[in-house]
C-alpha cells in the first residue's frame, strides 16, 4: 500500500516536472515568486560545515550537485519526495553551479522547479582541501551524497533512484 | 549435460562479478603502479598508443570532455601544459571516458570540433568502449594521471586535479600537475602526489 502511493507520488512529481510549463509560470505569477524574489545562501566550506553536522533528533540528507550534471537534476525529483514524504528527514541541496551562473541558471532553476528543500551554493575553489572533509572516499565526482543522524554516517558518491534512496533512509530510520 | 550447465553458470557469474569489479571505486591505479597502455582513435583517426612517443619521458594523460563545465574551464589550462611540457617530454594525451550515448555532445565529431576551435595540439583519444578509465580509476572529468616511462613501464607518479582554482586561473595558488612534471623532470621528489578536484561523474 505503501509502495502504491510512493507510485502516486512520484507520478505526480513526473506530472509536474514535464507537463504544461505555462500553469507553472502562471501559479509563480500567482504566488509572485520570481527569480529576484530566490535568497540563495552562499558558503565557503567553513560556513558549510554547519550543515554536515547533526544538531538535532532528524536525518540529514545532504546532496552535492548542479545544474549543469545531468544525472544530478535526474534525481533531484527523489530527493526532494523524500524531503516530502518523511517528517524526521531533512534534505538540503548544497549547489555547486559557478557563481557566475547563480542568477542565470541557479535561481531559475530553483523557482521553475518548485525546489521545497533547502538549497545553498557552495563556493570554495580550494576542494583539495575541501572534498576529503566531507568524506575522505570522496574523489570529487557529483552526484555525492551524505546522509546522517546523531549516531551515524554514510557518504555515496552515485546517483540514486527513488527505491534506493528510500531504503537508505531507512536505513536510518530504524 | 547438466555439469555443463553448471559450468556455465559458474562461469556467467565470475565473469558478472570480475567485470564489476572491473569498473567498481577504488580499483584504479595508485601512485607507484603501472598504467597501461592503449591503442585509441584520434581526432585525426589515427591510433595512438603511448608506445608510440619515442622520445617522451612521461605522458600527462587527461581524462577530460567537451559536455563538463570544470572540463571546459580547464581547456586552455591543459593545451598550455601540452605547449609547456611536450618539448620537454611530457605531452598531454587527452581521453575522452564518456559514453556518447548518453552524452551526445562528447561523440567524435564533437570531439573534433571542439578540437578545432580551440586548437588542441594533443591527441583527444576516444575511449571506445570504456575499458581504459577504468583501469586508471578515473571517476571524473578533468582528472589527471602524470606517468613517467621506466623500464618497466609508465609508472603512475600523480593522481589529481591541474590546480587549486577551476573558476580563476589567475588566481591558482598552486599548479599541481606542474609542480608534480617538474619534479620529476628536476629528478625530485614530488610534493603533492594525489590531490582531490570538483568534476562531472563519468557518464555510463
Amino acid at each position: 500500500m505503501k509502495n502504491m502511493w510512493i507510485l502516486c507520488l512520484l507520478v505526480c512529481l513526473s506530472c509536474k516536472d514535464t507537463s504544461e510549463p505555462k500553469n507553472e509560470i502562471a501559479s509563480e505569477t500567482a504566488n509572485n515568486i520570481e527569480v529576484s524574489d530566490v535568497e540563495l545562501e552562499v558558503f565557503d566550506y567553513d560556513g558549510l560545515e554547519n550543515f554536515l553536522s547533526s544538531k538535532t533528533e532528524k536525518i540529514y540528507v545532504v546532496n552535492f550537485w548542479a545544474t549543469w550534471c545531468k544525472p544530478c537534476i535526474k534525481e533531484l525529483p527523489y530527493f526532494e519526495a523524500i524531503n516530502e514524504t518523511y517528517d524526521d528527514v531533512e534534505v538540503i541541496l548544497v549547489s555547486l553551479d559557478f557563481p557566475s551562473k547563480y542568477e542565470s541558471q541557479l535561481k531559475p532553476y530553483i523557482v521553475e522547479h518548485q525546489l521545497k528543500s533547502q538549497v545553498v551554493a557552495l563556493n570554495d575553489v580550494d576542494a583539495n582541501t575541501w572534498i576529503p572533509k566531507v568524506d575522505k572516499d570522496w574523489t570529487g565526482a557529483i552526484p555525492a551524497t551524505v546522509i546522517f543522524s546523531q549516531n551515524k554516517r554514510q557518504f555515496y558518491e552515485r546517483s540514486f533512484n527513488y527505491d534506493e534512496l528510500e531504503s537508505e533512509i531507512k536505513q536510518f530510520l530504524k | 549435460m547438466k555439469h555443463t550447465l553448471k559450468t556455465i553458470v559458474a562461469l556467467v557469474v565470475v565473469v558478472a562479478l570480475s567485470s564489476f569489479a572491473y569498473v567498481g571505486k577504488g580499483h584504479g591505479y595508485h601512485i607507484g603502479d603501472i598504467a597501461t597502455d592503449f591503442e585509441l582513435e584520434n581526432i585525426d583517426g589515427n591510433k595512438v598508443s603511448l608506445a608510440d612517443f619515442d622520445d617522451a619521458k612521461g605522458f600527462i594523460v587527461v581524462f577530460t570532455c567537451n559536455t563538463c563545465p570544470y572540463a571546459v574551464a580547464y581547456e586552455d589550462r591543459i593545451e598550455a601544459l601540452n605547449k609547456k611540457y611536450e618539448d620537454q617530454g611530457y605531452p598531454v594525451i587527452a581521453i575522452m571516458p564518456n559514453n556518447t550515448d548518453v552524452k551526445p555532445g562528447d561523440n567524435m565529431e564533437a570531439m573534433k570540433a571542439r578540437a578545432k576551435a580551440k586548437g588542441f595540439t594533443f591527441p583527444y583519444l576516444m575511449d571506445e568502449g570504456q575499458k581504459i578509465y577504468p583501469q586508471y580509476g578515473a571517476t571524473k572529468t578533468p582528472h589527471i594521471f602524470v606517468l613517467q616511462k621506466s623500464s618497466e613501464g609508465n609508472v603512475v607518479k600523480y593522481i589529481g586535479a591541474i590546480d587549486d582554482n577551476y573558476q580563476d586561473e589567475k588566481a591558482v595558488n598552486t599548479r599541481y600537475v606542474e609542480d608534480a612534471v617538474d619534479a620529476l623532470i628536476e629528478g625530485k621528489e614530488i610534493q603533492e602526489k594525489q590531490t582531490r578536484a570538483i568534476g562531472c561523474s563519468i557518464k555510463v
